[in-house]
């Protein structure tokens, strides 16, 4: 076969390789902060498609959503466009935890984000398969596609997902695929291992999908929408919620569903040692789940549309990689699936993921300057989790293509902080999957103000507009007069003791401000309204706001109290490439793990498993001191 | 959920050397040093004092109202001071129990109790000290953590970590069911989590307190068991206090509040501490005889837990003897037959009457004969107390009463919360604050322990 010839194509500022989640966010951030833009991908058919479940958000992921959303991102303002049902989860519980999940209409979902992409005028979108990088000196300077095609870069974006030599596996079948079937990228996970890159095998998998009007609904049970309006995006008004929803449906798994699973574990490719790659624990196949929990007699499942226009029904939660002959019985067993007809089978994949230590905390390899990786890539799960960090790397690399200094979120910012901090300090043996339990700060991390705490930092990036910040500034000072309202009117017995009798409360015996009335668990913000109206009444973004800030005031305080600590160890830089060889005391493990992750800050360092107190002291006072050896120098 | 970063937090430490002197200094360094202070400090607001300033006041236990201790506090606020940090030292007056005490309650108040040269090593830290012989000084920082860890763990009793352990594992599970409550909404783990945390904070609150309650028999082995030596003129209480005093080194201290001719001295019996009662008595009552008599032997007695009789068995029994015999009966008691290096004059019978065998000791103290076995008789007496008493786990440490005080406060808030309607994932804040301190005392710190019992405990999708 004839040699491929390589050819200068053209020169951009930033290249993002491949435009799933990950590669779209990192692509408008990219373009929006002024940098000329290209957005390359196997397949644009597959840009911004969601090759498993067909929804967004939920517990901790949703809450990135809105932090993408609140420093410009789009994934927010895309799902408000092409949702088809939206329901806030965790309401009976507190402020912290409450979490919006919309199911997509897949098709919607990739169609208007091609658009957004098409329509953004720093940004080309290219479809091409990367083989190569162009490395010059350690500096990533471009790359080279399968044509021949090399485009020049000051920086560049990988977000291979699991494309990279991508493996699929049903029962005993198995070949070489990207994500549905999608060619997969062989020669570009080569080439990183000949850059010095650490690679390991991760594995993750989907459910099959079914006809629509092959199921039987009435046996199962049917999960609406919410007809409150909510939305994910704060730009997105009440008056667009969608009316018109589709619901989801619960069946669940039996005792037949599961020895159908028993007599066949010797075809499971999990279990047969055919698949190597390490899955996840939170999401995973229904073989494994019910090996692991035998004593369980029943699963839950959940059928999912996948659009508006389509029959496909997702069946969620029943991830598996049996034959399809055995995926087909397991299905048939269960109770609205009887007759089902499949469309797909389910499937496993493996794939190659970067080891995610090799990063800084501005998700640029230790590796190779100037090339930032994110995404799957980088060892997680989740759409929202690759948004993510792709919004975060597109701005470090718009950053580094200008010289400008890079842009970071600490824990106490955002989801986004957490998830990045614990993939560049911790590593990962898992497909990573937020929680709201991996944050320290979740009180303070919260869904309805994610916009208080990251629109300032997206408008100084250049990422919002101007107008936008000004409704922000508007919404801000609203709160905090509403707020010096509450805590500076006073309420009587007699205004609110027949209210107090008519719900069964304790009445009150003196007056006391309305702030602290508002922290009777009865009371809410609403209630108090009716003894001190407002002449306009606020926006419930404004209120919920009040309300919590007000309510929670004991709690946020604890968390604000351990904040200000980590915040003075964030505050301790260590300087770039420490000879660790050279600081005398430090244990040995300390010293390899220290060396490895090359923390940035002590408080990074403190997270390193391994590293003592005595080593953090040791280190400080060499940081103190100034008296640090550098590699090379 | 780390807990072994503990920069910049308030360290506390009695900073001068046991018994030594009138005067012992309790020392505070960090962020919080003087709320910490303040909240157990009664006289003028410290919170205002001007910086480098002596102020008269009194320690107060917050608790109970309690004055513990009459003190000079200094104010110095960073960065000029030792650690750079804002510091409190506060001068006791009250001798090594109320010292004690002090730093007692500034834990309580929220201080930790600080690493062997940790005030030092703060001050390295933050730039205070300029190290000439960097690389000695690592090596001390190096050793001093490690043996401070090291000792913090060693002090546990195997019976401590395993229930401290077992408490903690109790709080996981119910925190994972939070978990899993919140972040898989759409499961059916949804059935009353409330009522489990409710439950388990109740429980794990009650162990917590009969652990603190143990302190206070930690507490006799800290201060030391009151002890009084009584009898008669001239049978040799004095020569018994002698062999005591010279068999140890005994710590003296003053006594607050009270005219100085009473001392309380410390000695150290086969590992009891024991707190003499009225030892200036037996020295008066040797120097001037006759002066006081049985009359001042009864008030040593009701002080005292453990009543040490001296008779003279080279005499009969007085009317004296017999009385004192009496008003010890209900006492813990050793009764010490003394000069048996003199012809033996006391009788026998009389006495087996009015003393149980297992309570007699033989001695002759001038000869050093039968000391051996009154010392014995001492240890067997209080650590066979201590096994009869229900408890075998008992908490002795100043930083595990802090720290099991702070556990315990966060458990209440747990219950206050409850109690109050708070939704879960804000009580789950103080069950988590409850379940890091516990950790603090067994030295356990696994962040990622959550997410594991998370995964192994539910079976979860998505």
């Amino acid at each position: 076969m004839p040699q491929v010839r390589e050819y200068e194509a053209a020169a951009y500022d930033v290249v993002v390789v491949g435009a799933g989640h990950a590669g779209c966010e990192a692509a408008l951030a990219a373009a929006r902060m002024g940098q000329k833009t290209l957005l390359i991908t196997i397949s644009l058919e597959m840009l911004a498609f969601m090759p498993c479940n067909p929804s967004l958000g939920g517990p901790a992921k949703g809450i990135v959503v809105r932090e993408i959303d609140a420093l410009g991102g789009e994934m927010g303002r895309n799902i408000d466009k092409t949702y088809i049902q939206m329901r806030m989860l965790n309401t009976g519980k507190g402020p912290a935890v409450r979490a919006l999940r919309a199911q997509a209409d897949k098709a919607a979902y990739h169609r208007s984000m091609k658009a957004t992409i098409e329509a953004e005028p720093n940004l080309d979108l290219r479809q091409g398969l990367v083989e190569r990088l162009l490395v010059e000196d350690g500096v990533c300077v471009g790359v080279v596609a399968a044509t021949g095609a090399r485009y020049r870069a000051k920086s560049v974006v990988l977000t291979a997902g699991t494309s990279s030599r991508g493996k699929i596996i049903i029962g005993e079948l198995m070949y070489s695929s990207g994500p549905n079937n999608s060619l997969p990228s062989i020669k570009l996970s080569e080439d990183l291992e000949h850059l010095g890159f650490k690679l390991r095998r991760f594995k993750t998998g989907t459910p099959p999908r079914v006809v629509g009007h092959s199921i039987d609904f009435d046996q199962t049970e049917e999960q609406p929408g919410d007809v409150a309006p909510h939305a994910f995006s704060y730009e997105t008004p009440d008056s667009a919620y969608l009316k018109d929803q589709m619901s989801c449906w619960m069946t669940y798994t039996n005792e037949k569903t599961h020895q159908i699973i028993r007599e066949n574990l010797d075809r499971a490719p999990m279990f047969s040692g055919v698949i190597k790659g390490v899955g996840p624990r939170y999401c995973p196949s229904i073989e494994d789940k019910v090996v692991r929990f035998a004593d369980k007699p029943r699963h839950q499942l959940f059928l999912e549309p996948e659009g508006r226009d389509t029959e496909e029904y997702y069946v969620g939660d029943f991830s598996t990689s049996m034959p399809e002959e055995v995926q087909l019985k397991m299905l048939h067993s269960v109770a609205g699936l009887q007759h089902a007809e499949l469309m797909r089978p389910g499937y496993a994949i493996e794939y190659d993921i970067i080891e995610p230590w090799q990063l800084t905390a501005t998700l640029e390899t230790k590796v190779v300057k100037n090339l930032f990786t994110a995404g799957q890539m980088n060892g997680t799960s989740g759409y929202e989790e690759a948004a993510g960090q792709g919004i975060m790397a597109g701005i470090n690399a718009a950053l580094r293509a200008q010289n400008k200094p890079s842009f970071t979120l600490s824990r106490s910012d955002a989801y986004i902080g957490v998830l990045i901090d614990d993939l560049v300090t911790k590593g990962t043996n898992e497909p990573y999957r937020l929680l709201t339990s991996r944050a320290e700060y979740r009180l303070l991390l919260r869904h309805d103000n994610a916009d208080l705490r990251l629109t300032a930092k997206g408008h100084e990036l250049g990422l919002i507009s101007d107008e936008r910040f000004a409704q922000f500034e508007a919404k801000k000072a609203a709160i905090a007069a509403e707020i010096q309202r509450l805590q500076t009117t006073r309420l009587k017995p007699g205004q609110v003791n027949d209210w107090l009798a008519s719900i069964n409360a304790a009445p009150l015996k003196d007056g006391v401000l309305a702030s602290d009335f508002l922290k009777r668990p009865e009371v809410s913000y609403q209630d108090l309204m009716q003894f001190i109206p407002l002449a306009a009444p606020l926006d419930h973004t404004i209120t919920e706001e009040v309300e919590i800030s007000l309510k929670y005031a004991g709690y946020i305080a604890k968390e604000q109290q351990s904040i200000a600590r980590l915040q003075r160890m964030e505050a301790k830089k260590i300087p770039d490439r420490i000879d660790y060889e050279a600081i005398n005391g430090l244990a040995t493990e300390a010293r390899q793990k220290l060396t490895k992750i090359q923390p940035q800050t002590l408080a990074q360092a403190t997270r390193i498993s391994g590293v003592n107190p005595a080593d953090i002291a040791i280190l400080s006072v060499y940081i103190e001191q100034g008296k640090i050896a550098k590699v090379g120098a | 959920m780390g807990t072994t970063i503990t920069a910049y937090d308030t360290i506390a430490a009695i900073s001068t050397p046991p018994g030594e002197g009138a005067i012992s200094i309790v020392r505070l360094s960090g962020e919080a040093a003087l709320q910490t202070a303040a909240k157990v400090y009664h006289g003028k607001n410290l919170l205002k004092v001007p910086t480098n300033t002596i102020n008269y006041g009194h320690i107060i236990d917050p608790d109970s109202g309690e004055t513990v201790d009459e003190v000079m506090l200094s104010v110095l606020r960073g960065p000029k001071t030792y650690t750079r940090e804002d510091m409190v030292e506060i001068n006791c007056h009250g001798g090594i129990v109320s010292t004690n005490r002090v730093l007692q309650l500034l834990l309580g108040a929220g201080a930790r109790m600080a690493e062997p040269g940790e005030f030092t090593k703060r001050a390295f830290l933050n730039g205070r000290i300029d190290l000439t012989e960097a690389e000695s000084v690592m090596d001390l920082i190096r050793a001093k953590t490690d043996r401070a860890m090291q000792v913090a763990v060693d002090q546990l009793d195997g019976d401590l970590r395993r229930l401290i352990t077992n408490l903690r594992q109790e709080i996981l599970e119910v925190l994972a069911q939070v978990e899993v409550n919140i972040d898989y909404p759409e499961y059916d783990t949804d059935q009353m989590t409330t009522k489990m945390l409710q439950e388990k904070a109740q429980l794990v609150l009650s162990r917590v307190d009969e652990l603190l309650q143990t302190a206070s028999q930690g507490k006799v082995l800290r201060e030391g068991l009151a002890t009084a030596i009584v009898g008669r003129p001239n049978v040799g209480k004095s020569s018994l206090l002698n062999h005591m005093m010279h068999e140890d080194k005994a710590i003296v201290t003053d006594v607050p509040g009270t005219t100085r001719d009473v001392l309380e001295e410390y000695v150290n019996v086969r590992g009891v501490p024991l707190k003499l009662v009225d030892t200036a008595g037996i020295r008066d009552t040797d120097d001037k005889v006759e002066k006081i008599g049985v009359e001042r032997s009864r008030q040593a007695i009701t002080k005292a837990d453990l009543i040490i009789l001296v008779l003279d068995a080279s005499q009969p029994l007085t009317a004296e003897d017999e009385a004192l015999i009496k008003a010890t009966a209900d006492k813990k008691r050793i009764v010490v037959l003394n000069k048996q290096d003199l012809p033996a004059q006391l009788d026998q019978a009389q006495l087996a009457a009015l003393v149980p065998a297992e309570q007699l000791i033989r001695t002759s103290i001038l000869k050093a004969e039968g000391v051996a076995a009154l010392d014995q008789q001492i240890a067997t007496l209080f650590f066979g107390g201590i096994e009869n008493s229900q408890t075998t786990v008992m908490v002795t440490n100043s930083r595990q009463i802090g720290l099991l005080r702070q556990a315990k406060a966060s458990l209440q808030s747990v219950l206050a919360g409850i109690e109050a309607g708070m939704p879960i994932d804000l009580v789950q804040i103080d069950m988590t604050a409850a379940w890091d301190k516990l950790g603090e005392i067994t030295g356990d710190t696994a962040p990622d322990e959550l997410i594991t019992q998370l995964f192994s405990q539910f079976c979860l999708g998505k």
